[in-house]
């Protein structure tokens, strides 16, 4: 079947399976391979990508359902060689260690902030309980949302 | 200024953050054109003989290129366990099972298809006869050799390290108080968020390319030539970025050696990517080990004897898991001087995932029991569990102190780590209103745990002594590449070991390039394990850096026709000028451009290093319901000299997650049948950002001689220290009510039932 959908501000038309899933759709038909698959029940949000501006985990959507929609990946977040004030908050507050989850984490903390601009530390590790990471215990994640949304002091 | 010791951004990140890491299963290596995918077809059963694989079916499904079972790799050599020499080398195991299966996930099959969806449904359509036998999921089941695993070995048993009949019944003498449990330290997923996977081609040379997730390329490789049965020389293994490993992911797996034998025998490039079903059923777990602990003493708080026993799940086939008893037996005592002490343990098989290293692996063991038993005897006699460490810590030294159990410990200061750990979590005013709480009566207490450990980092391998190398090389455009022998995997050695040869070499850390993990390229090294990278890998590329300062002195005296003595190199500059005529002067990067300027040196340290600290965890515990919440963790982490504050920071707060995880909730269960019941996200409860506080870390810097860095491992502190911090935390806040002890992970069920017998004991009590 056909989609047409907009991925990081390109316009595609693709033919797919009907059962292929968005993360295999942006993956393997787009090339963009920041999102990560890291579990089979939607559990670790290493897919996440944003859906018409709101994060998904695109392991549960398919490529179908985001005919007509707009996705936004890791890779088209910020302008090529240049972060995302997310992204360069994560770096700042050495904010990732292995890197896996790190695109959906990144994405989902985006998606966060554009619904609470100025969250509490609860309400970000609340907001991010669906993505997992094993490397950092959270700890500068959480310090970096709360260093984009300008409330924590940058450390480095 | 110096670098060392400042808290540079990583140089990893920007590509991380932006285009994502290229793991394995993103690796678009033009070698890999056409690339097969391979499926495994994994037991289902726990415990069986296997009778007819029909493949026929799945043979006929779409897509499907070709299937094998365990018959078709019956002439590779049936693998003994790593060590052979000491564990029971019966206990062997084949790449696909023949006779038996030995665990739900055990590979019997594979399924080869064009594309990966076709795989997912071929793999369903293999076929297997299985005559089921009882499972042996229970330490007691297997040491009592009632159903054997490996009928050839003729016992469950893996290996001993001492014997009951070792044990000196004189141990508790004069002791006026003695204080035995048995409590369980579970088995936990290691769990990294990228699973395994391999990508594998064979050359028209007849050599085998494949990459790997892992953290040591040549280990890797020399496991994959042993399972293939090929010379080492004839496997190059390439590490890709790896998602995480934890001590999971050393050496490599039969899923790698199938892959690449699938590859040779198609004459294609074949790709595998496991589920996170497959990896949380098949990938090794950690800990699995039950102690019974005894612990004797004054009742003025003199710990005077101290009796481990461990009984180590080895899982179904024996790896790194069974031997950790060893090390579990070496930390025995800790940081404690204990005058009678005595350790022992066993190993046993039985029909579950195989147990491997997890982050701390054995040590983590060692402390958890011994700050139990503290805990215990400190409860016994009614003293505050800080005091009754503070009591038995060994005193400060310098020179490295000899432990009974053969431990060489390098440098300590164990007081002072408890002391300012206290400090920092304001013990007093914790105890004061821990008092005031319980005075009031109401239904969520709070409960404070202190655990001290010292543990074991950078130790030697099978091979010796303790070493690492490195090569340094400067280019003509003022670039340079470091060679490493150690293999990070989130650790940010690309941007440490810049630093390092920064601070000798004058060139700046985004100037570097740091390669690893590709066996052509650096045949020989010790990958990421144990703690020992920096103090051995780091140490490595400081001595190449310097070695090539001296090579270069050299020429820069013959380009400046001068004496090299008097020649200063000058790291503002990165330049070489002369004694007291400044303008007379050569940069590094110049001396490159007739030669290439390099140097490989291997560093030797004179043994391992023992970092030691102290955690304060401090728990909230809903006496109605049993839920307890983590609500502060402060650590005093000393390993040694700190290169990169942001990066040790990383690991501390890595390591208290997964510590802390482990006494809330982390458990791999399997029923009665063996059938794993954690085989999923949705199952198996991975500790997620909400069920954690942020860490309170303060710092501690007890140098080491051990190296010029003065450094020690960082990397497991967490996991070794956190855990009874936490499990004590949640059961001193009900230890008021009668409750001394709550196994692993403390669950709502497990607290609140601890609070029902204790309840039910002091209405005994009352009315006897």
């Amino acid at each position: 079947m056909q989609v047409e959908l907009t991925v990081n501000g390109e316009q595609r038309s693709d033919d797919v399976e009907p059962r292929l899933l968005l993360v295999h759709y942006l993956r393997e038909v787009c090339g963009l391979r920041a999102a990560n698959i890291g579990c089979d029940t939607t559990s670790c949000g290493a897919c996440t990508v944003l859906l018409n501006g709101e994060s998904v985990k695109s392991c549960t959507v398919l490529a179908a359902q985001a005919t007509g929609q707009d996705v936004v990946t890791a890779e088209g977040l910020a302008a090529a060689g240049e972060l995302h004030p997310v992204q360069a908050a994560f770096r700042a507050e050495h904010g990732l260690q292995c890197g896996f989850c790190t695109p959906g984490m990144v994405m989902a903390a985006v998606s966060l902030l554009r619904e609470n601009p100025s969250p509490t530390e609860e309400q970000v590790r609340e907001g991010l309980e669906g993505n997992l990471c094993r490397c950092t215990g959270y700890h500068n994640i959480i310090r970096a949302v709360l260093a984009a949304s300008g409330q924590a002091e940058v450390t480095a | 200024m110096s670098i060392l010791g400042t808290r540079v951004l990583r140089t990893e990140d920007p590509r991380f953050l932006t285009t994502g890491g290229v793991y394995t299963e993103d690796l678009t290596d033009e070698a890999l054109d056409g690339a097969c995918h391979v499926f495994f077809v994994r037991s289902p059963i726990a415990h069986a003989r296997i009778g007819r694989v029909d493949l026929s079916a799945a043979l006929a499904a779409p897509g499907v290129i070709a299937a094998f079972s365990g018959a078709d790799l019956a002439d590779l050599p049936a693998i003994e366990p790593m060590m052979a020499g000491m564990l029971n080398a019966k206990m062997t195991r084949r790449l696909l099972a023949i006779d038996k299966v030995r665990f739900v996930g055990d590979p019997v099959a594979v399924v080869v298809t064009e594309d990966p969806y076709q795989g997912e449904d071929a793999v369903e359509l293999v076929d297997v006869d299985y005559d089921p036998l009882p499972a042996v999921v229970d330490f007691d089941d297997a040491l009592s050799n009632e159903t054997i695993l490996f009928e050839d070995a003729g016992t469950n048993v893996v290996v001993e390290f001492g014997n009951a009949g070792s044990l000196k019944p004189e141990l508790f003498d004069g002791c006026e108080v003695v204080v035995s449990h048995t409590f369980g330290n579970q088995r936990v997923a290691p769990a990294p968020m990228e699973s395994r996977a391999a990508a594998a081609v064979w050359g028209e040379d007849g050599r085998l390319t494949t990459w790997i997730p892992n953290q040591g390329a040549q280990s890797a490789r020399d496991d994959l030539a042993k399972m293939l049965d090929v010379e080492a020389s004839q496997v190059r293994v390439i590490t890709p970025d790896v998602g995480g490993a934890f001590g999971a992911k050393f050496g490599a797996d039969p899923e790698h050696a199938v892959v690449a034998w699938v590859a040779r025998q198609l004459g294609r490039p074949a790709r595998w990517t496991e589920t996170r079903f497959e990896n949380l059923i098949s990938m090794t777990h950690g800990r699995g080990q039950r102690h019974t602990i005894m612990i004797g003493g004054s009742r003025d708080g003199d710990v005077l004897g101290y009796r481990l026993e461990i009984i180590q799940d080895g899982g179904a086939y024996p790896r790194i898991g069974a031997v950790l008893p060893f090390l579990t037996i070496m930390m025995a005592t800790g940081p404690y001087s204990i005058p009678n002490a005595e350790a022992i343990g066993t190993s046993v098989v039985t029909t579950t995932t195989p147990i491997g290293a997890y982050r701390g692996a054995g040590r983590p063991e060692a402390t958890a029991a011994l700050e139990r038993a503290l805990d215990l005897f400190a409860a016994e006699i009614g003293m505050d569990p800080a005091d009754v460490r503070r009591r038995n810590l060994l005193p400060p030294f310098t020179e490295p102190h000899q432990t009974a159990f053969g431990a060489l410990y390098d440098s300590g200061d164990y007081a002072a780590a408890l002391d300012k750990a206290l400090e920092a979590a304001g013990y007093a005013d914790l105890r004061a209103e821990q008092a005031s709480r319980r005075a009031s009566g109401g239904t969520v207490q709070m409960g404070i745990g202190v655990s001290c450990y010292v543990e074991i980092t950078g130790g030697g391998d099978e091979s010796g002594a303790p070493q690492e190398n490195a090569t340094v090389e400067v280019h003509p455009d003022g670039t340079a590449t470091i060679l490493t022998g150690t293999s990070p995997h989130g650790q940010g050695h690309s941007t440490a070991w810049a630093m390092i040869a920064s601070e000798e070499l004058g060139i700046p850390v985004e100037n570097f390039t740091v390669r690893w993990g590709d066996t052509d390229l650096i045949p020989v090294g010790g990958g990421t394990g144990g703690s020992r990278s920096l103090q051995q890998g780091g140490a490595a590329v400081q001595q190449a850096s310097k070695e090539l300062i001296e090579l270069a002195r050299e020429r820069a005296a013959a380009a400046l026709e001068a004496s090299a003595a008097d020649l200063q190199f000058d790291p503002g500059r990165s330049a070489f000028a002369v004694a007291g005529d400044p303008d007379a002067s050569v940069r590094l990067a110049d001396l490159a451009k007739d030669e290439r300027l390099f140097v490989h040196s291997i560093f030797t340290a004179p043994g391992a290093t023992f970092p030691f600290g102290t955690h304060v965890a401090v728990a909230e515990v809903d006496t109605e319901t049993g839920k307890a919440v983590l609500r502060r963790v402060i650590t005093v982490d000393d390993a040694g000299l700190v290169l990169n504050p942001l990066l040790a920071e990383g690991q501390r707060h890595g390591g208290i997650a997964q510590g802390a995880a482990q006494a809330l909730l982390e458990e791999v269960v399997y029923d009665a049948d063996g059938n794993p019941l954690t085989a999923s996200f949705a199952d198996y409860p991975i500790v997620s950002a909400t069920e954690l506080p942020s860490f309170e870390l303060a710092s501690m810097e007890t140098p080491t001689s051990y190296n010029p860095l003065g450094v020690k491992g960082i990397g497991e502190a967490g996991t070794i220290g956190a855990t009874p911090a936490v499990q004590s935390a949640i059961i001193d806040a009900v230890a008021h009510l009668g409750v001394r002890h709550v196994e692993m992970p403390t669950t709502p069920m497990r607290v609140w039932r601890a609070l029902v017998e204790a309840s039910a004991q002091g209405t005994d009590s009352e009315s006897a």
